[in-house]
């Protein structure tokens, strides 16, 4: 007994030790950079007491440079698991007390054995970056040590959801972890994330940039599209990451949870908030308001590519993903970014079992050279992959403007959708009225005294016979025209109906999506 | 719920202008130039390291005009076609960026 008793109290002082990670100075050091430590953060993403550490007791096995006279508590990671809102999730914290959080092959190994856990308990892995990169002194083992976290993070990805915090440094190699998992969360002034840091910039180019400038938290956010949401504090993140959890499934073969259904909340007018003339803009978020339960949609990458909304909300209790044009930021069109962000999202839903609802108004892809240049054929056609690929409940709205290849590229019936509304102010055609007529008309218009007088007769003539959603409800390729105030009851009703879908493709490796 | 007054512009997308607001991304975009067949510009990031030739020289095909380090390799930068150097826009110990406009060739 008493031996076993003393035992006890070994134990109790080295778990205490250990649980000080870098010490008094170095935690001190993290909180004055209004950073929380890797102990605290896992503690505040997680249910009270439901935390389980792993591995506190591994050690590095670095030989040179002084190392083997060096020790680091838990090698600088914290890994374990615990559960948000009941649901189990495996979490790692890279400690930036302990050897600036540096990346040592045991650090790595303690990541890889908790991601393997998740995999083979099927629940969600979240990851807490906060590292100075590579630990120098041990060499290619520290290098193995990453190539082994992204062939897992690869293997995992569409079976588990993964997702990264980059709550301080995260640079070089390391970027690359996150940007394989599905969703980055950053915090302004916390955050920084770059291949090449200021320094090397500096040394190649003579440019001066902060790491702010360069790789902050606002430029992911906004700018690279690296990043999916952005928080002002970390307390700000961890709510965002619980509500995300609380919307997704725990694996692949899982459903999302059903919760009880609620009626929008929203005292905005269906009617009201779309304009009848379709070069008026709007904020399509509000017709998302109006149709989703208790007006809520966790919105993702709100800053980058505005031009399209994308993001999670509940129908009558279960989660759908929108995806949606947005007529207030560069008209809606789709073009090189918001075609990227638009497909991935898309595929993210068709992993996780997510019905996906998409809000139809583009004038179609946006033109320039620039975007000739930068590639938006294979970007755009990202988009018509993903639509046709995806398996889940599929269902359109057609608000207003639905022209030509962007009419194909937002879930037509033609990529498979299951159901497709339009709305009486839909126009579904070639292209917009303008372009359409000059094209026909070309002839006429020309021979004309008048020509801006024809053109305009002509115009209006197209906008009569085309602007409408009823040409292409005459041959079938959309369900029904609908009034706007019924689009809830159909979606809910859509949804039930789709309950039981199944849908099949030929058997392959995989696809090959023009990424 | 406070309501920003949001200002939107006139944007033409196939002959029909809508109103709406434009990206920092699209406002920041770069215009697109014809590319010169004569000018020389480097392809990375780097530092001049040598330069072999002068403004007025006159150069044949693949002659190399100067060495580029870049990215830890020193790169040979040679004339595209033969003709007179008429612009050398370096110095040795240069650091440059991408696409820097190194030097100009007119065709003789």
């Amino acid at each position: 007994m008493t031996d076993l008793s003393k035992n006890i109290q070994e134990l109790r002082k080295k778990k205490e030790v250990l649980k000080k990670g870098g010490g008094d100075a170095a935690i001190e050091k993290q909180i004055a950079m209004g950073k929380l430590t890797a102990r605290d953060r896992i503690l505040s993403l997680v249910d009270k007491d439901s935390f389980q550490e792993f591995d506190m007791f591994v050690k590095h096995d670095g030989r040179d440079f002084g190392l083997d006279k060096k020790d680091f508590p838990g090698d600088g990671v914290i890994t374990g698991t615990g559960t948000i809102y009941g649901a189990p999730v495996c979490i790692y914290a890279q400690d930036f007390t302990v050897a600036g959080g540096s990346l040592g092959l045991q650090h790595a190994r303690k990541i890889t054995k908790i991601m393997d856990h998740a995999l083979k308990m099927k629940c969600p892995v979240i990851g807490i970056n906060d590292s100075g990169g590579a630990r120098i002194q041990e060499g290619v083992g520290a290098l193995a040590g990453y190539g082994e976290i992204f062939y897992r993070n690869t293997i995992a990805s569409g079976v588990i959801p993964q997702i990264s915090l980059i709550l301080g440094p995260c640079a070089g190699g390391a970027v690359y972890s996150p940007a394989l998992t599905d969703f980055v969360f950053v915090v302004e002034n916390i955050s920084k994330m770059f291949i090449t840091g200021p320094n090397v910039i500096k040394t190649v180019l003579g440019e001066d940039v902060s790491m702010e400038e360069l790789g902050g938290a606002r430029v992911h956010a906004e700018i690279t599209g690296n990043a999916h949401f952005y928080a002002k504090s970390e307390q700000e993140c961890f709510g965002q990451i619980k509500e995300l959890i609380s919307l997704i499934p725990a694996n692949n073969s899982a459903k999302p949870i059903i919760v009880e259904k609620k009626n929008p909340a929203t005292n905005l007018n269906i009617e009201d908030v779309v304009p009848s003339d379709p070069k008026q803009p709007y904020d399509v978020r509000d017709v998302i308001k109006c149709i989703a339960d208790d007006s809520k949609f966790l919105e993702v990458q709100e800053l980058w590519a505005a031009n399209i909304v994308i993001g999670f909300g509940r129908i009558g209790g279960e989660t759908v993903g929108f995806v949606a044009n947005q007529a207030m930021v560069l008209a809606g069109v789709l073009d090189c970014d918001s075609a990227d962000k638009a497909a991935r999202f898309i595929r993210f839903c068709d992993s996780f079992n997510i019905p996906i609802i998409t809000l139809e108004d583009m004038p179609g892809y946006l033109p320039g050279i620039d975007q000739e240049h930068a590639g938006v054929i294979r970007h755009g056609a990202k988009v018509l992959y993903a639509y046709s690929e995806a398996t889940v409940p599929k269902i359109t709205i057609i608000l207003r403007k639905a022209y030509g290849g962007g009419y194909i590229a937002m879930n037509s019936r033609h990529l498979g959708a299951d159901f497709v509304f339009a709305w009486p102010s839909a126009e579904i055609a070639v292209m917009g009225p303008e372009g359409a007529a000059n094209i026909i008309f070309r002839k006429e218009i020309e021979e004309a005294e008048d020509k801006n007088a024809m053109r305009e007769e002509k115009v209006k003539e197209y906008i009569e016979k085309f602007a409408n959603p009823y040409v292409a409800a005459s041959k079938g390729f959309i369900d029904s025209v609908i009034e706007p105030k019924e689009t809830r009851a159909l979606l809910l009703h859509a949804l039930k109906l789709s309950i039981l879908k199944e849908e099949y493709r030929p058997k392959k490796k995989h696809g090959l999506p023009p990424f | 719920m406070e309501t920003k007054k949001i200002e939107y512009v006139d944007f033409v997308v196939t002959a029909r202008k809508y109103k709406t607001t434009l990206t920092k991304k699209y406002l920041d975009r770069k215009p697109w130039q014809p590319v010169q067949p004569g000018d020389v510009n480097s392809h990375l990031p780097g530092t001049i390291v040598e330069i072999m030739v002068k403004e007025g020289d006159h150069v044949e095909k693949g002659q190399l005009l100067c060495i580029h380090e870049a990215m830890k390799m020193l790169n040979r930068i040679v004339a595209p076609f033969a003709g007179i150097v008429t612009q050398v826009n370096v110095k040795i110990g240069d650091k440059i960026a991408k696409n820097h406009l190194m030097m100009k060739i007119e065709a003789r």
